[in-house]
């Protein structure tokens, strides 16, 4: 059961297009930047497919610039 | 206990969403997700108090939120002008620190090998006899008294004035030796005068950042920001020079790996560049600089005893020129693995009289075998070209821990220290002496041992009884064993304040329990020479006491009532009104406490009402009094120093039998040993326990992969631990990167106890280990 946390940056001038976009996948929770054109993303999914699948989905956002995951809880003890 | 799934589930997504907003709050200083930090903070009757963070030498101002006598959250002050609201994954949660279910609330005394809890007041009373008793048996110089960088203000003085002005030994040592006693003597030898002459502000005007040795995006994240923001703003240039890949090689401009030891040399390189370009500032060289040279060939501390004194010999420009012949770029390319290229590079940022430079260090400069040389070289190049003292252009020594500077280097918690001066300097004895009021013949004119030589007398047992607060040395000395077998021998008595039970703990006869930041009054003084004042906001649990009161309790059992005549309410002002008086003049001058209640610290020197940003320039401190733009004050003649100083090669360095460089040091999550960051659940599962580090080409030879388990050996013992390849950071080939937080893999028991001849601060990133699959 995956769970992963990324920091997503939207094109110039699409962050509440992006914002919308990612609202309405259920596996995304999003917490827009008030002060960046910036947004964190916190996907779960149950498996590795729906990871892929998932991956997918956010691949055809076109707001979508940047996706970038967070390092922080991939250390080496846990890989 | 139980913890449903769902449960599990949200725990992990909220740290995953946290560890998002620390990396996005790295990236872009002072981003907002006001609705998700609102939603994290409880909901009530807040109040909010200002403190400065309990962890780094950043000295972050934090806000912290109290409700039923209860620390419940935190947030970055926007008042502070060090963090303007920012706070790293540590502050976030230092409050977490506060709660750790094993925390000591009653004092330990060992019986018959166990630990039995007594009151505070017996455990007070055996500490005081069994120091009298080990005073009458074997002199008052078989006392100790060991603190640390994180004790306040006020600890550090009760303890100063308690074993140097009224018991007469200069056995006062800090753990700051481990990590900023070459900073300290850098400065002295350069400037006369120890601490940075700049300050943070520099950041906001320099054009060119040298992080030397320094892995700033993980030890000092919110600085980091702070330079990441200049570039976003201002397109200013990061370079990294470090003997590892890290997260701040990968955020930096430019990469430049050195092979250990051989900074030395590129300094010199670049200083040589600076010269035959004709790139020196030759009016401030020739109306602000001396140049001279010390002894070479100074050993590396490694027996029982040591001692060296320097003898500085003046010389001139022409034969420092000459001196520098010998690193050209091209001769100190074969010695570092730096390219003549990437030196020339470098040299072209430091010369450009167009650009401000700042070089930025921490412990990769200090922890060196010839760490003092090493900061004289960065000063060295700073003078060359005139770039210092002024805003932007600032060689910026950063420290560990929360009250280094505030605590160990102003209040002078060394052998050789006193608050004002030293302690071979009568007049300075005298001065201690009637501010202390005791007879000038109790300060001892000798300094005894520095920390390393602290612990091998307590081995031999020229100590007897040593007193430890607020560190953890079990963890953190270098060649550990040995010192732990000494710790442990018949006839020396161990005390030990602390707030959690810790490797330290466990070599102690009395283990008392300690009041923990915000559970007490106190200040700090961070690496900007900012001192900040904190009030108690919520009681510590049980019987736990701070520090400074403990030491006067005992000070009364010993007879010295006079000098601590402190009362329980108000003794942290009187301790703070009476440590002021030791740096009245405009050199050093400490603002009042009420200035320090009002506002997020103040810089001394404080004079006429204001911080002084930027020390030894005319325009900014009102110290200088030459008549001209800059003056050197400490200096007798007013004059900074160029140091003529060789490259030398490590202690011990990799050989047929250990063929691989082992480098010790820290991680973002974990504080130090980690005592207290371990015990906040969202750390230690980010980072749960020690690893090895290996480059990929060594790990494939050596067919390990990640998490295997993986044996190091050097000549003082050996020590198994995970592997990591290609994750948090990568070592340069042939050589490893182990992060000492974990008490679980003491990676100490295998480093060497070789230190800086100057300033006796060892050498944890150098020393020669095998490497094997185990």
């Amino acid at each position: 059961m995956p769970i992963k946390s990324y920091l997503v940056y939207p094109h110039e001038g699409r962050k509440s297009e992006l914002i919308r976009a990612l609202s309405q996948i259920i596996e995304c929770d999003v917490m827009p930047a008030q002060n960046e054109e910036l947004l964190i993303l916190v996907t779960e999914t149950d498996n590795k497919d729906e990871e892929e699948l998932l991956k997918e989905k956010l691949e055809a956002i076109e707001s979508l610039k940047l996706l970038s995951m967070v390092s922080g809880f991939n250390t080496p003890q846990n890989s | 206990m139980y913890t449903s799934l769902t449960n599990r589930r949200s725990f992990i997504k909220k740290m995953a969403a946290l560890s998002a907003m620390t990396a996005a709050a790295s990236m872009f200083p002072g981003i907002l997700f006001a609705d998700e930090q609102e939603k994290g903070l409880p909901k009530g009757n807040i109040s909010w108090k200002k403190a400065p963070c309990r962890f780094c030498g950043v000295g972050c101002g934090v806000l912290v939120g109290t409700e039923n006598g209860k620390a419940v959250a935190v947030k970055g002050d926007p008042k502070s002008p060090v963090n303007k609201g920012l706070c790293c994954v540590k502050g976030y949660h230092s409050i977490m620190a506060l709660y750790g279910k094993d925390r000591l609330t009653k004092p330990l005394v060992k019986k018959n090998g166990q630990y039995v809890e007594t009151s505070m007041k017996e455990a007070l009373d055996l500490i005081a006899s069994k120091m009298k008793e080990t005073i009458k048996d074997h002199g008052k110089d078989a006392v100790s008294i060991y603190g640390s960088g994180q004790w306040t203000i006020p600890d550090g003085y009760a303890a100063s004035k308690l074993f140097k002005g009224c018991i007469g030994t200069n056995n006062v040592e800090a753990n700051a030796r481990l990590c900023m006693a070459t900073a300290v003597t850098g400065f002295l030898t350069s400037f006369g005068l120890d601490e940075p002459m700049g300050c943070y502000e520099d950041i906001d005007y320099a054009d060119v950042f040298f992080l030397w040795g320094n892995n700033m995006a993980e030890m000092h994240p919110v600085l980091f920001s702070r330079l990441l923001d200049q570039r976003l703003k201002r397109g200013v240039k990061i370079i990294d020079f470090a003997t590892r890949t890290t997260r701040t090689s990968m955020a930096a401009d430019r990469s430049i790996l050195f092979e250990p030891q051989t900074d030395l040399a590129v300094a010199n390189a670049i200083c040589y560049e600076i010269i035959q370009n004709g790139w020196v500032n030759t009016s401030f060289v020739e109306k602000h600089c001396n140049f001279s040279k010390g002894l070479t060939n100074m050993g590396y501390g490694l027996e029982d005893n040591y001692s060296f004194k320097d003898k500085p010999e003046k010389i001139d420009f022409k034969a420092y020129k000459k001196f520098l012949e010998a690193y050209t770029p091209e001769k100190v390319e074969k010695i570092s693995g730096v390219s003549a290229k990437d030196i020339k590079y470098m040299a072209r940022l430091y010369g450009d009289p167009n650009k401000k430079v700042m070089t930025l260090w921490c412990m990769g400069l200090n922890q060196h075998s010839r760490g003092t040389w090493a900061n004289n070289l960065v000063y060295n190049i700073h003078l060359l070209t005139g770039k210092i003292s002024t805003p932007g252009n600032s060689p910026f020594s950063l420290t560990g821990q929360p009250s280094a500077c505030g605590t160990v280097r102003e209040v002078g918690t060394l052998t050789h220290k006193l608050p004002h001066g030293v302690v071979t300097n009568k007049k300075h004895r005298e001065f201690a002496a009637k501010i202390w009021d005791v007879p000038v013949e109790n300060i001892s004119s000798k300094p005894t041992y520095h920390t390393v030589e602290m612990f091998r007398a307590l081995d031999r047992g020229d100590i007897r009884f040593m007193w430890i607060q607020v560190t953890n040395p079990m963890v953190t000395m270098p060649k550990l064993k040995r010192y732990r077998d000494g710790a442990k021998k018949e006839g020396r008595f161990i005390v030990v304040s602390d707030i959690y039970p810790t490797p330290t703990t466990d070599i102690a006869d009395v283990i008392l329990p300690s009041a923990m930041w915000i559970e007490r009054e106190g200040m700090y003084g961070n690496s900007e020479r900012r001192t900040q004042y904190f009030e108690q906001m919520v009681e510590p649990p049980g019987e736990a006491m701070s520090d400074t009161w403990q030491i006067i309790e005992v000070a009364k059992r010993l007879g010295f009532e006079k000098q601590f005549y402190y009362q329980p309410e108000t003794h942290i002002e009187e301790i703070y009104t009476e440590y002021r008086r030791h740096h009245d003049n405009k050199k050093h001058n400490m603002a009042p406490l009420e200035v320090l209640k009002s506002q997020p610290g103040a810089m001394w020197p404080y004079v006429d009402g204001k911080s002084t940003k930027w020390r030894f320039n005319a325009t900014y401190d009102p110290a200088c009094s030459n008549g001209e733009n800059f003056h050197f004050y400490g200096k007798p003649d007013g004059k900074a120093v160029i140091w003529q100083r060789p490259y030398e090669p490590a202690a011990e360095e990799p050989d047929k039998e250990y063929p691989y460089w082992l480098c010790t040091g820290r991680v973002v999550e974990h504080w130090h040993t980690g005592s207290m960051t371990r015990r906040i659940p969202v750390l230690h599962k980010a980072m749960p326990n020690g690893y090895v580090e290996l480059h990929p080409n060594d790990a494939k030879r050596l067919q390990i992969k990640t998490g295997d388990s993986v044996k190091l050996t050097t000549r003082r013992g050996e020590i198994t631990l995970p592997a990591a390849i290609n994750q948090r950071g990568v070592p340069a080939p042939m050589q490893v990167f182990v992060p000492f937080f974990d008490e679980h893999m003491l990676i100490n028991d295998i480093t060497l106890d070789s230190f800086c001849p100057i300033s006796k601060e060892p050498d944890y990133k150098k020393c020669a280990v095998k490497v094997e699959k185990a």
